[in-house]
């Protein structure tokens, strides 16, 4: 790719079609180049990139997930051994940082809810701190639900 | 007409999943990968693990958390590459491997629940 | 407490050298200045070379954006006392060619900002013999929080997308778009949703949301644009199941 600085020494047609975004006629204006890591430079950056590399463990989770499924269709002998790898420690650790990273996904992507949703009843908008407790009693109400389906009696 | 993009299909998915996610996953994952197996809780025997899963409704709610969760990963990791590492020129390889691999797991995931147990 | 304060200004001067240096200055470090003032009283007394823009110096007209110690503000709107002691840093925003010091060039933020068609666009006008176009309080609060935009570009300085992508349209300019979408009075929502839905339009955005946490408006733009993107997804989701419907 391009640098910057190079624009400047080339002439405008050759530095148009290398570039769109050159500038025809001022080759010496500064363009700074924008750093691969810019997301260690603010603290605000920092959580925005984690935010997004929560995306990982949702996947992780959903090959497990489906990998579980599977195993279980294997009868129970795969199922028993599948349990012991599960509480081996390696995998524990694993598992405890992935568990870290969705409940960061979860906060973060609860949190941002009343930004995305406008919501109106009748001619009144609803507050943006109702939306969250919504949210958030939505996300207890799954718990409830996913708990009392797998082990309730 | 110009021509629209095909983003809102993937951003659904990506938004979809997101929310099944972050409502569901923490629940699932902290019974299956820990109270279950470690035994803070009476775990279901395989049998009834097995029955619970096997009802319709059961399953396609279990194949939606998969699908969706898989496209969410597939959608936001794309961007993650595309900014994060500063790889747009990869464009349609980066969207291509990602969207094409959740595609092949959402394969697999639906043969897998059509034939379970 | 100390009466003088060092401010490190990026200087850069296009017919001496080839990259930005670094230049320090001792200010009066006065307890109801702004950096702006700081910035006058070099160009005043230190250095007349000096070149960066404002105008109002009172946060409405949007001119006097930079980067004072890595965040984007209102130079004309921030303490020169309330940043600490140590030097501070004065750069010009971030994501802009750089003409002459703390001065950029804004033509691509103008050329996107008219390519939303930022006016009331409607199917027909109204003669002048019907009076005004009525709007009850409640038609005003949709759009009004994003009205508030000065285009002081401070989202854009904050904004990791428009860094890295050349052609992504910009908080601002989508948060303008909105404002006028949102308007009882505008019919445009559909032409501009032919800009707005390109991949360069609301699709770049990732959510980062710095945009909203520096803009001095507080205009909320990242709230504007996550609004836009379910509208588009609905209105996608529409062409699709009813093709036959006019948008």
């Amino acid at each position: 790719m391009t640098r910057p600085e190079d624009l400047n020494r080339l002439p405008r047609a050759v530095g148009a079609a290398v570039n769109p975004s050159y500038k025809p006629y001022h080759p010496k204006w500064h363009r700074k180049r924008y750093p691969v890591f810019w997301w260690l430079g603010k603290f605000a950056y920092g959580k925005f990139i984690t935010r997004e590399l929560t995306s990982l463990a949702v996947g992780y989770a959903a090959v497990l997930l489906m990998l579980e499924i599977w195993v279980l269709s294997r009868g129970q002998e795969a199922y028993t051994r599948f349990q012991e790898l599960l509480v081996s420690p390696p995998v524990l650790i694993v598992h405890g940082l992935v568990l870290l990273f969705l409940l960061f996904h979860s906060v973060t992507w609860l949190n941002l809810a009343p930004k995305a949703l406008a919501l109106r009843l009748g001619r009144k908008r609803i507050p943006d701190a109702a939306v969250l407790v919504g949210h958030y009693a939505a996300w207890l109400f799954a718990t409830a639900l996913v708990v009392w389906y797998l082990v309730g009696r | 007409m110009a021509k629209v993009s095909r983003e809102p299909f993937f951003w659904a998915m990506f938004s979809a999943g997101g929310m099944l996610a972050a409502l569901v996953l923490p629940a699932v994952v902290l019974l299956l990968w820990f109270a279950i197996p470690l035994g803070w809780v009476e775990a279901p025997s395989y049998v009834e693990l097995v029955t619970k899963i096997d009802r319709p409704p059961v399953k396609l709610a279990l194949f939606a958390l998969v699908v969706l969760s898989l496209f969410h990963w597939a959608h936001r990791f794309r961007f993650t590459l595309y900014d994060g590492l500063q790889l747009s020129h990869l464009y349609g390889l980066i969207a291509t491997v990602s969207y094409g691999s959740a595609t092949v797991l959402t394969l697999l995931a639906a043969r897998l629940f059509w034939s379970f147990p | 407490m100390s009466d003088s304060i060092t401010l490190q200004i990026q200087r850069y001067r296009p017919e001496e050298e080839e990259e930005p240096v670094w230049q320090s200055f001792e200010v009066p470090r006065r307890d109801e200045w702004m950096v702006l003032d700081g910035l006058n009283y070099i160009k005043d007394n230190l250095d007349g070379s000096l070149s960066y823009r404002w105008a109002c110096r009172m946060g409405v007209c949007g001119s006097c954006g930079m980067v004072v110690n890595g965040e984007p503000v209102l130079t004309c709107a921030t303490y020169l006392a309330g940043l600490g002691t140590g030097p501070l840093r004065v750069e010009p925003l971030e994501g802009f060619p750089v003409i002459r010091d703390l001065v950029v060039d804004i033509q691509d933020f103008i050329d996107k900002l008219v390519s939303v068609k930022p006016w009331i666009i409607r199917d027909e006008e109204r003669p002048l013999s019907e009076g005004e176009y009525l709007q009850t309080p409640e038609e005003l609060a949709e759009y009004k929080q994003h009205s508030m935009c000065i285009n002081c570009m401070l989202c854009y300085s904050a904004c990791p997308i428009y860094a890295l992508e050349p052609d992504f349209i910009g908080p601002a300019a989508i948060a303008l778009a909105q404002r006028y979408n949102l308007d009882s009075r505008d019919h445009g929502a559909a032409q501009r949703m032919d800009v707005l839905s390109q991949h360069e339009g609301i699709w770049c955005c990732t959510f980062v949301g710095e945009c909203s946490v520096v803009c001095p408006k507080n205009v909320d733009p990242a709230g504007a644009i996550q609004r836009y993107k379910l509208k588009a997804t609905a209105e996608w989701l529409k062409s699709l199941l009813m093709p036959w419907s006019k948008r």
